[in-house]
């Protein structure tokens, strides 16, 4: 019968299962394995590639140098694919089945916060390179991030677009996007209260492909900058239809922009953009043009913010392993804590007691179909 | 006023790529009775052919008047996934002719989902930027209005399509022969027509269409990517029930009422203070309520089940 | 006794649940997530297979139904249950657990009235049709939660968080037995013939004077139920939803578990589930491979195995005369 199928399976699962007790993998004891969950595929795979190249790359230099407490370190990274829910299964299996130390990611703050209650859970120091909702950080003391938050990146670009004279602003945000909303709704804030008139406010979701109608919409309103607070897919494809329907003021946006992709889909319609992100490329700092240099001599390109975040993000650890001595949960959590004017490629990087970094912005211009620095705005 | 006429405008545009993805659909429909998942990501196909083509052959096709570059990729796709289309049937839906049609259908979108992700493997999952294979300037604006060249062209081209189609299946032999085996197949047969020669043909020419529909989409739009052919193939479909399934002239009719609707609504939805998001499940809302209040569609005829 | 070996069975699998549950502390914490992600795909594919299998009716929308019982019950736990608790003596695990098993039971009836206001009118369409309806419904379904408000109670397309995570062993598997045990003896009975009347030869079935469009939405509206049942499940395990989770390739996951385990049959649709699921977790690493090898899986089972793994009856081997 039926029925004695199913008992049967059942059974065999559960003891299946609970074989999983032998399954456990004794850890390697010469090793400090680190996870790191990262988009290598997907819609926003340049994020994840980037960062993983920066956090590689620290992981590397600190193995050549002979590792930490006399061990080497092991980056495991698993790709949860752009995709919602999946960066919370891998987490859980990064910190289960490999027994990560410490877990790097994400970059996308929706995918962070997936994963920031599990860490805290499970008493693992999470530290996120690029993520900047702020509701990150708040689900515990052992979720770090060592980038600005949103409030001040929304304000950032709100003060930018003041300072210029812009005072009519519309809105386009990506709804499925934490990360977009969150900025679209501190940008507002700033910027209301600071003098400015919001004309008019649209949405869409990530993966559309028409933005006419909200264009169309926009433009009755006459704004002299558009506010486009989603990530580079659809950003370069708004900037395209936007000049198409005549729409010629520049678009705002923030650290979402952050892609060779923008340019290479928005083409001449992304001129004259300003964006705010976390790191230039062209900052003539000894430090910042070695690892320029050296990120260029690997992989063919000038790295991005998320590939220096993700560096820094690597090397505070590696700083904070080094000050505990130890990769135990509480100290290492404790010793990230303590991290204090730490001179990271992104500046120089302080925790504060919400575990976020107060870091100063750059906003960055297309300009001949390259990326320009333009100025830097301090908190 | 003038921004709803724009909208207007611009929901006829993205109307009239519906109705080019629909009349596939509804031709595959009318001849075989069943709906072809697969008809969205030959759509995709189509596009990243021409985006192929512009990587090989860039420079050639820079160096001829666009028109002609235009023409030329449109007809090398279109024949690719031509050829595409007849090989997916003869592979996939062949044998299951003769079954339950819940099987075929269940295929369709076994094939569907292959090819989208064989896509993403092949060409990653980043969209690629189209190449501006028409110019993206928008005509001098009359009166507040602006089209673009793009624009004109979308719809020119479907025009032109529809007018084709119709002819070939009114005047052409090979149209009657379709018309014939969509009224009842054995009898088709009986009358000397050859049933797998004519469904092949239909699935070509039903690709043909989505190929140009994807190439179209992507020169308005500016993005591909391999999973750009879900939605407007779903929509699409929807603008072919609409109209009334079978039926030519009811797709295109389905095609442009999604696409002013869709647009009207993504438009207008913060003056009535809902997210413009909603846009998205307006096409199947419409799907729902002529289902059940004209299922038959605003052109099509009510068919009796007989036993 | 034998008359009663369907409860006893139940009974037993009830029982067996309860005692793993208790020991599974012990257990490994990723092979315990595999294996109540697989009871939660056994509740899902024998609800749907009652719809698809048993009764014939092509429902591709099934993951909305899931994510409506995913919300139900998840709003139901975050707004509810810290005054539903005290009501019922305090902080105990008795007390928890019963306001979880309300939850779900909330979650699943919210499905269900959701199944029998989708099924009510579009019962009455042929299968492609019913196809696409479903299908629509699952996208409306995505779109109406992803647009509402990111503040408010279904937390928009951030979807919710901070669901407590209630979901045990004895509760995905204790659920399963009792779907199993309610699909399978719904079937098995004389009223359930009408079922598989309905799934042969709906014209015929309804000259001998079975009510077609009553069976059919009661076949939806029950499977609806157990979807929403699941939903809840997954919720209080994943501890975060999104709207997203619940799209057509959640649907189409389900369905392929239904086919591939045999329309109309509830053990080859168990054992697909546990199989499938299973396959899932270990080809994480080529999951760039995976989508392509299941589309493949579907499209030749379906040309040379239509009737599934373990058939119950070699119905869709049939040749439909012209």
């Amino acid at each position: 019968m039926k029925i004695r199928h199913f008992v049967f399976s059942s059974a065999a699962v559960s003891i299946a299962a609970a074989l999983g007790l032998s399954g456990c993998k004794k850890s390697d004891s010469n090793v400090i394995n680190i996870g790191e969950v990262a988009a290598m595929t997907g819609t926003t795979a340049t994020f994840g590639q980037s960062s993983h190249n920066g956090t590689q790359m620290a992981v590397d230099e600190i193995n050549a140098a002979g590792g930490l407490l006399g061990k080497q370190i092991k980056l495991i990274t698993e790709d949860d694919q752009s995709k919602q829910g999946e960066a919370g299964i891998v987490a859980k299996k990064l910190i289960s089945r490999s027994k990560i130390s410490a877990l790097l990611g994400e970059v996308a703050s929706g995918r962070s916060l997936e994963m920031a209650p599990i860490a805290q859970a499970a008493g693992v120091p999470m530290i996120s390179p690029a993520s900047t909702n702020p509701k990150v950080t708040e689900a515990g003391d052992y979720v770090f991030r060592v980038c600005f938050i949103d409030p001040f990146q929304g304000t950032v670009m709100s003060k930018f677009a003041l300072s210029k004279g812009w005072k009519k602003v519309a809105i386009l945000t990506d709804t499925k996007q934490d990360y977009s909303v969150g900025l679209t709704e501190f940008f507002k804030k700033h910027f209301t209260e600071n003098g400015g008139t919001i004309t008019g406010e649209q949405s869409y979701a990530s993966q559309d492909k028409d933005f006419k109608a909200q264009l169309t919409a926009i433009k009755a309103g006459n704004p002299d900058a558009i506010f486009a607070s989603g990530y580079y897919n659809e950003v370069a494809l708004i900037a395209v239809q936007a000049r198409e329907l005549g729409i010629n003021v520049p678009l705002l946006g923030g650290d979402g922009w952050d892609s060779d992709s923008l340019i290479e889909v928005g083409g001449k319609a992304m001129e004259g953009c300003y964006y705010s992100n976390h790191f230039s490329n062209e900052d003539q700092s000894p430090a910042i043009q070695e690892f320029v240099k050296k990120y260029e001599s690997k992989h063919g390109r000038k790295p991005d913010a998320m590939a220096a975040l993700g560096y820094d993000s690597a090397k505070i650890l590696f700083e904070a392993i080094k000050r505990a001595n130890s990769v135990e949960g509480p100290a290492l959590r404790d010793a990230i804590a303590a991290t204090k004017d730490y001179a990271g490629i992104t500046g120089s990087i302080t925790l504060d007691a919400q575990r976020n970094a107060t870091k100063p912005a750059v906003i960055l211009t297309i300009k001949d179909g390259k990326v320009v620095y333009t100025e830097t705005i301090t908190p | 006023m003038e921004q709803f006429l724009q909208q207007l405008l611009n929901g006829l545009f993205q109307g009239s790529i519906y109705a080019l993805i629909a009349l596939g659909y509804t031709m595959v429909y009318g001849v075989l009775r069943f709906i072809n998942f697969a008809h969205g990501d030959v759509f995709m196909l189509g596009a990243f052919t021409a985006y192929g083509m512009n990587k090989v052959m860039g420079p050639a096709l820079a160096s001829m008047p666009w028109p002609v570059a235009l023409i030329l990729v449109l007809l090398v796709s279109m024949v690719a996934c031509a050829a595409l289309g007849i090989l997916i049937e003869f592979l996939a839906y062949r044998r299951l002719r003769n079954g339950p049609r819940l099987n075929v259908l269940i295929t369709a979108i076994g094939v569907s989902l292959f090819i989208e992700y064989s896509a993403q493997l092949l060409f990653g999952a980043t969209q690629r930027g189209f190449p501006a294979l028409i110019p993206r300037e928008a005509i001098a604006n009359t009166g507040g209005l602006t089209i673009s060249v793009a624009q004109v062209i979308v719809l020119v081209t479907t025009i032109l399509l529809l007018v084709s189609l119709r002819f070939v299946v009114m005047k052409t032999k090979m149209g009657l022969a379709m018309r014939a085996l969509s009224l009842n197949p054995t009898a088709s047969t009986l009358m000397g027509v050859n049933n797998s020669v004519v469904i092949s043909f239909t699935f070509g020419l039903g690709s043909a269409l989505a190929a140009a529909g994807g190439i179209l989409y992507a020169s308005l739009y500016g993005g591909i990517d391999p999973f750009m052919g879900i939605q407007p193939g779903l929509k699409a479909f929807v603008a072919a029930v609409l109209g009334g399934i079978g039926n030519i002239p009811g797709a295109a009719l389905g095609g442009l009422l999604i696409g002013i609707t869709e647009t009207l609504v993504r438009g207008y939805s913060d003056k009535v203070g809902i997210p413009s998001g909603y846009s998205d499940g307006v096409a199947f809302v419409i799907l729902i309520l002529i289902l059940i209040f004209k299922p038959s569609g605003l052109l099509g005829k009510v068919e009796r089940e007989k036993v | 006794m034998k008359r009663y070996s369907a409860q006893i069975a139940l009974i037993i699998a009830l029982a067996v649940s309860l005692g793993i549950s208790l020991a599974s502390n012990s257990i490994d914490a990723y092979y315990l997530d595999i294996a109540l992600n697989v009871g939660i795909n056994i509740i899902l594919a024998v609800s749907l297979n009652l719809v698809n299998g048993h009764t014939g009716q092509f429902s591709l929308g099934h993951a909305a139904f899931m994510a409506v019982g995913a919300y139900g019950a998840s709003i139901f736990t975050l707004e509810a249950s810290s005054k539903l608790v005290p009501m019922l003596g305090g902080p105990s695990a008795f007390a928890t657990g019963l306001a979880f098993l309300i939850a779900l039971v909330i979650g699943g009836l919210c499905a269900a009235i959701c199944g029998w206001l989708v099924g009510m009118p579009s019962l009455r369409l042929k299968g492609d049709y019913l196809a696409i309806v479903t299908l629509g419904f699952n996208e409306i379904v995505r779109v109406i939660l992803q647009n509402t408000s990111g503040n408010g109670m279904f937390g928009g397309p951030l979807g919710l968080k901070g669901i407590p995570p209630h979901t045990t062993f004895f509760w995905v598997f204790a659920l399963a037995a009792i779907c199993v045990y309610v699909v399978a003896s719904m079937v098995n009975s004389t009223y359930g013939r009408g079922f598989l009347a309905v799934r042969d030869d709906e014209v015929a079935a309804g000259s001998m004077g079975i009510n077609t469009v009553r069976y059919k939405v009661t076949a939806f509206v029950t499977g609806s139920f157990f979807a929403g049942l699941s939903g809840g499940l997954y919720a209080h395990l994943r501890t975060t939803i999104s709207p997203e989770g619940f799209n057509f390739l959640k649907s189409f996951d389900i369905v392929v578990i239904v086919i591939l385990g045999g329309m109309g049959s509830t053990a080859g649709v168990v054992l697909a589930a546990i199989l499938l699921t299973v396959l899932n977790e270990f080809l994480r690493d080529f999951e760039q491979y995976r989508m392509i090898v299941f589309s493949l899986l579907l499209i030749i089972m379906m040309i040379v195995r239509p009737q599934g793994l373990l058939p119950s009856l070699p119905f869709l081997n049939r040749k439909k005369s012209a």
